[in-house]
């Protein structure tokens, strides 16, 4: 039995509703824990202060910003070498949310940096290649929404995805390439020394998790408008067509 | 209930905000066009029945 079957829009709209819910439930389960974990019931850090708050935030929408966009590449490497309509729905339907995850964690950003670094913003690598990203991400929407062939639509989006990964990976990997800037290291790391300390860390992977499922969640339900969006051309064209045949 | 945010209440308070409303936003827009969607799809599907008897 192949996966590709589960592509199939007819078999897609039957699993991923069924799946929704579950999802969506879990994803609103975690954000609410995580959140209300992390803002109430976590210390202050000692130098940071309340600022630390900022983090069970900051980082899960940079993580999704970041990955948003990398299941936007596979999508779209999908689409290109198997031409699978679902997938390329897919990536159309996760940029708007992979836009928002940006932006929140270019805002989050500016608003922990002004009273940590005493600026809103600077040109550190990092922060440069996530506004690249964002920039990338309004490019990607206004494509879509550019080209009337949803088929072209689709290749040229693809391409411009294959571009933009440049950025997603300099987003994530940009502090260790270069060696300059304001920003920290990673926040998460299997190294017990480097990684935040525990009281911090538990909320803040119950918030990565609820980020995850609230991504999951959207990308599918999106997904489904995109597919009944176009049966709905069909059928009015299908309509039109039969009403110049009279 | 409310933790003393101390000297950073507006950044924290501030960057809480912008998040809920962007993700409220978010979700409530992708709720209404998928709600308008299904309605238009349901209508089309409606008049084809109708033209074809």
């Amino acid at each position: 039995m192949s996966i590709w079957k589960y592509a199939n829009p007819a078999l897609f709209m039957g699993w991923s509703g069924r799946v929704l819910p579950v999802v969506a439930a879990l994803s609103a389960l975690c954000l609410i824990t995580g959140i209300v974990w992390g803002f109430f019931f976590t210390p202050d850090d000692y130098r940071q202060g309340s600022t630390v708050k900022i983090i069970y935030l900051h980082v899960p929408s940079a993580m999704m910003a970041i990955n948003a966009w990398v299941m936007m590449l596979i999508a779209s490497l999908i689409w290109l070498i198997r031409r699978h309509h679902v997938s390329a729905l897919a990536a159309r339907a996760a940029a708007p949310v992979g836009m928002v995850m940006t932006l929140i964690a270019l805002a989050t950003g500016a608003i922990w940096g002004q009273p940590m670094w005493g600026t809103w913003w600077v040109w550190d690598p990092r922060l440069t290649s996530f506004l690249i990203l964002l920039l990338f991400y309004f490019g990607y929407i206004a494509l879509w929404a550019a080209i009337d062939d949803p088929d072209t639509a689709a290749d040229l989006t693809s391409i411009l995805c294959l571009v933009g990964s440049v950025f997603a990976v300099l987003s994530r990997y940009a502090v260790n390439f270069w060696n300059q800037g304001l920003h920290q290291g990673a926040s998460l790391s299997l190294d017990k020394k480097e990684n935040v300390s525990d009281v911090f860390w538990l909320p803040l992977l119950v918030c990565i998790a609820g980020f995850v499922l609230f991504f999951v969640a959207l990308v599918l339900a999106r997904t489904r408008t995109e597919i009944r969006l176009r049966r709905l051309h069909a059928l009015r064209l299908r309509l039109r067509m039969s009403e110049g045949v009279e | 209930m409310m933790p003393d945010l101390g000297k950073y209440a507006t950044e924290v308070l501030t960057a809480y905000g912008a998040t809920l409303v962007l993700l409220g936003l978010l979700v409530a827009l992708t709720v209404w066009r998928g709600r308008r969607v299904r309605t238009q799809l349901e209508q089309a599907g409606r008049e084809e029945t109708q033209k074809n008897g």
